[in-house]
């Protein structure tokens, strides 16, 4: 529609008179194409975000489908004997899923409960200035860069694991000591690396829980702690689902740390056993893999991956439901 | 069991959870910087490690940290901005809204080691950047993509309606408006969405492992400040973990509590800026 009016004025603009007498207008088409520019930079900022998905999701497919293809999906995928570097080498990522499957599963059995009390106790039961020291504290705990993590968890947690799993194997002939690099050493600092996000996500949701249903279960004289237990906390079970969702989805994405606690044998996921895991597969030797080694690890980007899209998908989903 | 005592317990463990928490918190500052500090001398941060020299330093670290944040900011800032800007006014309801809604969510929701493994294949390979710096910071421009759309959406949503009518009424285009009234006033939130991103930046490992490599040394004078930009280098994360690798712990706590000092003083700047929002607000 606009370019009919462009084409007149612009027409106008040749003849002598027209330059002077029409410049408020000339001003205006000016201003108009600067317009249509910056929609159209604006346009394509936000599909830069579809672009990034997009050529990951295709780049991840592309580079972990020719291990599979070559190997053949269970020779892959579910074998268990890791032996890429050895003559008659083996690809059997099966125990490396299994361990962040694992490893994923027990950091939220530990750090859920954790996270949830710690979120009633900053909505529910903390006096004001108590409140306003704990959640600067798990703001910064969510700030902590997770080599520093990885840093603590070697030098002060795998330790005392490793104590524990002298006590625990104490006379045993046949376990294989890990100095406390192992799978329980990895959920432990998982499950505190997962404690900010839980926590702020529940906190929310707790939050958002409306007043009148506190106040009518505290009128029927109900306790605090059972309004909390009883009423809140259902109440506010989409936002808590969300909250573990996203904790899984840190829980099995995480790398560095965990590359530096769990020791890093491909083995069943028992607790004091020296365990890989999906990401920390990738880590460590993505460095020096060549030819079907490096594919088969970039298979194993593709699983995580998988997996990652899977919680996505699901978290899309929940939110959608609270929406509507 | 009479109800006053189990609730007294219920209290007892709701307490003992956020105490939890803090002394965490605590433990790790404390140990980091009792281990850390005493690492600090002047060649700490001003030369590079040398076994030729015999010294042990990050500054090369400390410069390669900057120039990701810088470079990585260049690229995402105005995307992530541009992005909110038309999700926010542009953009009406529907499918195209959605989808990029679920695009930013699924970036926000991927590991970092993918990331990596995405950068090192895309910009290191098909790109041709190899091991750089510029590798390094389009790949960490991806990740913090979400975080700067997320936190100038919320920015601009919280500009009153009143400010858009008024400007449209007065004559002013739409870019205009956007230009002079919206981003100057969603300002405060879009520097906290910065903030926020250079904090991930320099925590960051994992995506930079595989594509900004491990370089440690000072570019040379003069030029070698740009063609630094191709070049392979480290951050202070990154350094740590290798450090890490090789047992030099004292090296390792001396970056770590570089680190947290860093998370701990923009954890602050973000929280003066909040507050002063609140007061022009």
């Amino acid at each position: 529609m606009d370019i009919g009016i462009h084409g007149v004025r612009q027409t106008a603009h040749n003849t002598p008179q027209g330059r002077l007498g029409l410049s408020v207008t000339e001003k205006r088409s000016h201003t108009q194409r600067i317009e249509t520019a910056a929609e159209a930079i604006f346009t394509l900022c936000a599909c830069c975000m579809v672009f990034a998905v997009g050529s990951i999701t295709l780049y991840m497919i592309a580079n972990g489908i020719p291990a599979i293809y070559k190997l053949g999906a269970r020779e892959i995928l579910f074998s268990s004997v890791w032996k890429p570097t050895a003559a008659d080498p083996s690809f059997g990522i099966l125990y490396v899923i299994l361990t962040s499957v694992a490893g994923t599963v027990l950091a939220i059995f530990l750090g859920v409960p954790v996270a949830l009390l710690t979120a009633v106790f900053l909505t529910e039961a903390a006096p004001r200035p108590l409140a306003a020291v704990v959640r600067p504290a798990i703001e910064l705990l969510a700030g902590i860069p997770s080599v520093v993590y990885g840093l603590l968890g070697m030098l002060v947690l795998n330790p005392l694991v490793y104590r524990l799993e002298q006590w625990v194997f104490r006379g045993s002939q046949t376990h294989q000591f890990t100095g406390g690099a192992n799978l329980l050493s990895a959920v432990l600092v998982l499950a505190i690396m997962i404690l900010p996000t839980v926590i702020s996500v529940s906190e929310t949701a707790l939050r958002a829980v409306p007043e009148q249903l506190r106040a009518s279960s505290m009128a029927l004289g109900a306790s605090r702690i059972q309004t909390i237990f009883q009423i809140i906390l259902p109440a506010a079970r989409p936002g808590i689902v969300t909250a573990v969702v996203l904790g899984v989805g840190r829980a099995v994405g995480e790398a560095m740390a965990v590359n530096l606690v769990s020791g890093g044998c491909v083995n069943v996921p028992l607790p004091f056993c020296s365990v890989r895991f999906l990401t920390t597969a990738i880590v460590s030797e993505m460095g020096y893999a060549e030819g079907l080694h490096r594919q088969a690890l970039f298979t194993i980007g593709l699983v995580l991956f998988g997996f990652i899209m899977l919680v996505n998908i699901l978290l899309h989903k929940i939110l959608r439901e609270e929406k509507g | 069991m009479p109800r006053k005592i189990k609730d007294a317990v219920a209290y007892m463990v709701i307490y003992l959870a956020a105490f939890y928490s803090v002394l965490l918190l605590a433990g790790i500052i404390v140990y980091v910087f009792a281990k850390g500090f005493p690492v600090f001398d002047l060649p700490f941060f001003t030369t590079v490690s040398s076994v030729v020299k015999g010294t042990v330093g990050i500054a090369g670290n400390i410069l390669n940290t900057v120039y990701i944040v810088v470079l990585t900011l260049l690229a995402a800032v105005p995307a992530g901005v541009g992005a909110a800007v038309w999700l926010n006014e542009y953009a009406t309801p529907g499918r195209g809204v959605r989808l990029i809604e679920f695009a930013t969510e699924t970036l926000a929701g991927i590991p970092s080691i993918v990331f990596g493994l995405f950068g090192m294949m895309f910009f290191g390979t098909t790109l041709g950047f190899g091991y750089s710096i510029l590798t390094g910071s389009l790949t960490l421009s991806l990740m913090i993509l979400p975080l700067i759309t997320r936190n100038t959406q919320e920015a601009l949503r919280a500009v009153p309606d009143s400010y858009r009518n008024g400007a449209i009424g007065m004559g002013a285009g739409k870019w205009h408006m956007i230009r002079t009234i919206l981003l100057p006033s969603a300002m405060p939130g879009i520097v906290t969405g910065i903030l926020l991103a250079v904090g991930r930046i320099v925590g960051e490992s994992a995506a930079l492992l595989f594509t900004a490599g491990s370089g440690y040394l000072l570019p040379e004078a003069g030029s070698g400040f740009v063609s630094k930009i191709m070049e392979s280098g480290g951050t202070l994360t990154i350094q740590m973990y290798l450090s890490l690798a090789r047992a030099e712990y004292d090296t390792a706590f001396g970056i770590a509590a570089v680190l947290l000092c860093i998370v701990l003083a923009f954890n602050l700047l973000i929280k003066i800026l909040t507050r002063n929002k609140f007061f022009a607000g």
